[in-house]
């Protein structure tokens, strides 16, 4: 080959040159820069506390997921005709992260996000990056139904607190979830079974179950959180919200609390004694919920959306309940109907948006009680204002949660960590599935979640929240 | 190499005096420039751009939502060499690097061998040969996320197809929980990739040993040759060039691997990181914990694994095109 010829090596260099001498269009990702345009007001008023110009349009991108976007276009209808019919441009989308992530970063981002369902936008990253507008004035905000009253004082215990991120509020969340343990009422009416108050009557009813052929317990192998929620409700009923605290801020040894050990213990007894459904560990979470609709076993954990996720394939007569997790034993530091409840379905207004008080107006309505009643009918799910379920038709389902979330009152467990911390949550989300499998022993499931805390705590990249 | 120097060669080949020699060259390169440079734009604007903008973002601590990104220097790529789950994912990478592309290609070229000379006298292929041509192609034409959700049902423990295989023919002591053992995860997973990729390959061997000539199988038939020594001793060497370029293919294949991963296994990743691979873990370093510097450090460490891969193979190529 003679020198003047093209060959690979010389059209590979010339690439490599090209390539770096386009530093014009690296730089192209992140030249959004945090400048886009501020939003103009109107003139605030009692029925306009925020001030929104009557003709600015709005824009609303909200997860379709199974919770629909009706009860979203019912509140935009109310927003048109209190603002002359100002044009509303609404998209009901899956995906939300990939379709906005651009949006954010170029600086145009729409008025109002519902920001929920796989692939969704990282709402604390959002929020270091200063691209959420603070909420407080939202709470503070006359109620939409009752101008005597905030809106804050309408909420359920922990929806303020679930939307606090890094001393601001910035999420909104619309409906409230509540977890625990599933079975079919007429199942247990039929045998005499009664729902266990502490863990040594659920092995005994386990053992009832087993008798009858009946698997006592499945569970969503493939995704092992499901697990791990019994196991830190039954931890924190035993330590109390200290040890909830502790784990939570990443306290040195707070994993290493004997509750917790407990609690580790007694979930690896059910696999320890035959009470899991054969295969379980390998099973999706619809495979799982469905073999346990068909009666193959008795007792699944999950959290409120159950019914609906399961509508299509719940026989008749069925009717699923939720029960609380049992306790450890008798010496619960907390109300032993204490249960692990959250508000869920994030509402963002981005600072960036064209028409920011638009979009405070607009959740203001969305939060209203005829909204949310709507929501609730419509969806089978609890809201997340107070009080809105009384006199609705609920199916046993949602008034078993209604009731669970009652009884509870303000002793609800939310863990924090879960969502400051992803990679804390898949360490021990990974290792809970080793512990019920009985790969590990419940000392060492210890020792590596405390680990992961451990790791998590040192590591300087990653921003650090307090649980006070 | 050859491929792009090949049509100057044919140029110059009579070679003529030099002054000449040099108009057509320039000529040669016109029609070079020419042709690439609307390709070369797209490549440029789809490919290096992104590429070099990963390059840059891998050295800062972008979150995927903020206007502006923090330089970092090589923070990123030392993180990598600590992170247990990323090194565990390189390791099983390895592994189906190891065993994927060898057992395809093996099975690939068992099958196009019998399907092309399989027959009794060892001229013509099995019976049926065209049918199991189709057939064994099957899989090529489904999506791989169809693929991964199909293969999730067969594995399901309880009432999935090779549990039930197995318990029906009295082989229940076989039957296994197969996504969620961690010793046998990352061999189911890599059961698929061979089955979905065996048929490609078996069409593409069969059409080149259809294109060595006749002759030379009937030379070695007459010389008694058995039918173990006909295709090694004939049919592999003459197909090294398509096995070196299959083996390309499939060691890309391997270290990708992340549909498979995403949607059939435990966790997913699990159980316990026993089928992580380097692709799944960008993703969710992206795309869940928003440290997108980080999945981009993540993703020009599988570049350059990715390159080095393709370096080696093509280099092996070269030096027996040399010899040769």
């Amino acid at each position: 080959m003679s020198s003047h010829e093209i060959s690979r090596r010389s059209m590979l260099r010339a690439a490599a040159v090209l390539g770096l001498t386009v530093p014009g269009l690296a730089a192209c990702v992140t030249a959004g820069g945090n400048s886009g345009p501020q939003s103009s007001g109107g003139d605030k008023s009692a029925t306009n506390p925020f001030g929104v110009k009557a003709d600015a349009p709005l824009e609303v991108v909200v997860f379709k997921g199974a919770y629909g976007d009706d009860y979203v276009l019912a509140a935009e209808a109310v927003y048109k005709k209190q603002f002359g019919g100002a044009a509303i441009d609404h998209k009901g989308i899956q995906k939300v992260g990939d379709t906005l992530r651009p949006r954010f970063v170029a600086g145009n981002p729409p008025d109002v996000v519902n920001n929920t369902g796989a692939g969704r936008l990282d709402i604390a990253a959002l929020n270091q990056s200063r691209q959420l507008e603070n909420l407080d004035k939202l709470l503070d905000a006359p109620s939409w139904d009752d101008p005597n009253v905030k809106v804050r004082d309408t909420l359920l215990p922990g929806v303020v607190e679930d939307g606090i991120y890094d001393g601001s509020f910035v999420r909104f969340n619309y409906a409230y979830t509540a977890w625990g343990l599933w079975y079919s009422k007429p199942l247990f009416e039929k045998n005499g079974w009664m729902w266990p108050k502490i863990w040594q009557e659920m092995l005994e009813l386990c053992e009832d179950i087993k008798k009858t052929g009946v698997a006592p317990w499945t569970y969503q192998g493939k995704f092992p959180e499901y697990v791990t929620d019994p196991l830190l409700v039954m931890a924190v009923r035993g330590g109390g919200m200290d040890l909830l605290r502790s784990i939570d801020n990443l306290e040195p040894n707070a994993w290493r609390h004997e509750s917790v050990k407990a609690a580790a213990e007694a979930i690896t007894e059910l696999s320890a004694k035959g009470y899991l459904m054969a295969g379980s560990e390998a099973l999706s979470h619809t495979e799982a919920q469905a073999a346990w609709c068909q009666g193959k076993a008795a007792i699944i954990p999950s959290g409120s959306w159950l019914e609906a996720e399961q509508k299509s394939v719940t026989p008749a007569g069925f009717d699923m309940v939720m029960g609380a997790v049992p306790s450890l034993d008798s010496n619960s530091k907390l109300k032993t109907n204490a249960i692990h409840a959250a508000s869920s379905e994030a509402y963002l207004v981005p600072s960036q948006g064209k028409n920011v008080q638009g979009g405070l107006e607009f959740l203001r309505m969305l939060f209203s009680r005829n909204a949310m009643k709507d929501f609730a009918k419509s969806v089978g799910t609890l809201p997340a204002v107070k009080g809105v379920t009384e006199g609705l038709t609920m199916s046993p389902a949602l008034s078993s949660v209604a009731e669970a979330v009652k009884n509870a009152g303000d002793d609800t467990i939310n863990y924090r960590h879960r969502i400051w911390y992803p990679t804390l949550t898949k360490a021990v989300d990974d290792s809970v599935a080793e512990l019920i499998t009985r790969r590990i022993t419940p000392a060492e499931w210890v020792d590596r979640v405390q680990k992961a805390a451990d790791d998590l705590a040192k590591d300087t990249s990653i921003k650090k929240y307090e649980r006070k | 190499m050859s491929v792009l120097a090949r049509p100057v060669e044919r140029a110059a080949a009579p070679a003529p005096p030099a002054p000449r020699k040099r108009r057509r060259l320039n000529r040669g390169y016109g029609f070079v420039i020419g042709a690439l440079a609307p390709a070369l734009v797209l490549h440029l604007v789809f490919v290096v751009s992104p590429y070099a903008q990963a390059f840059y973002l891998s050295l800062t601590d972008w979150n995927g939502v903020a206007g502006k990104a923090d330089f970092v220097g090589f923070d990123n790529f030392t993180r990598l060499a600590g992170d247990s789950l990323f090194l565990d994912a390189i390791g099983n990478n390895l592994l189906l690097l190891l065993l994927m592309p060898a057992a395809t290609i093996g099975i690939g070229l068992f099958l196009a061998t019998m399907i092309q000379r399989g027959g009794k006298d060892g001229r013509t292929g099995v019976r049926g040969s065209r049918f199991y041509e189709i057939v064994f192609f099957f899989p090529q034409m489904l999506s791989v996320a169809i693929v991964a959700v199909l293969w999730g049902f067969a594995y399901n423990p309880n009432n999935g197809l090779i549990n039930g295989v197995l318990r029906a023919i009295g082989l229940d002591g076989l039957a296994r929980s197969w996504l969620a053992e961690p010793g046998l995860a990352l061999f189911a997973v890599m059961a698929v990739m061979i089955w979905s990729g065996v048929g490609f390959y078996m069409v593409l061997f069969s059409a080149a040993i259809d294109g060595i000539p006749k002759e030379i199988f009937e030379a070695a038939l007459i010389d008694g040759s058995s039918g173990w020594t006909t295709f090694r001793r004939i049919t592999l060497p003459l197909l090294r060039d398509n096995v070196q370029v299959a083996f390309v293919y499939l060691g890309m294949v391997a270290l990708d691997a992340f549909a498979l991963v995403q949607i059939m296994t435990v966790g997913p990743g699990g159980p316990d990181g026993s089928t992580e691979v380097m692709g799944l873990s960008l993703y969710r370093t992206a795309f869940e914990y928003g440290k997108f510097g980080y999945a981009s450090a993540m993703g020009v460490a599988l570049f350059f694994g990715t390159l080095v891969f393709a370096l080696v193979a093509l280099r092996g190529n070269k030096n027996r095109t040399e010899l040769a």
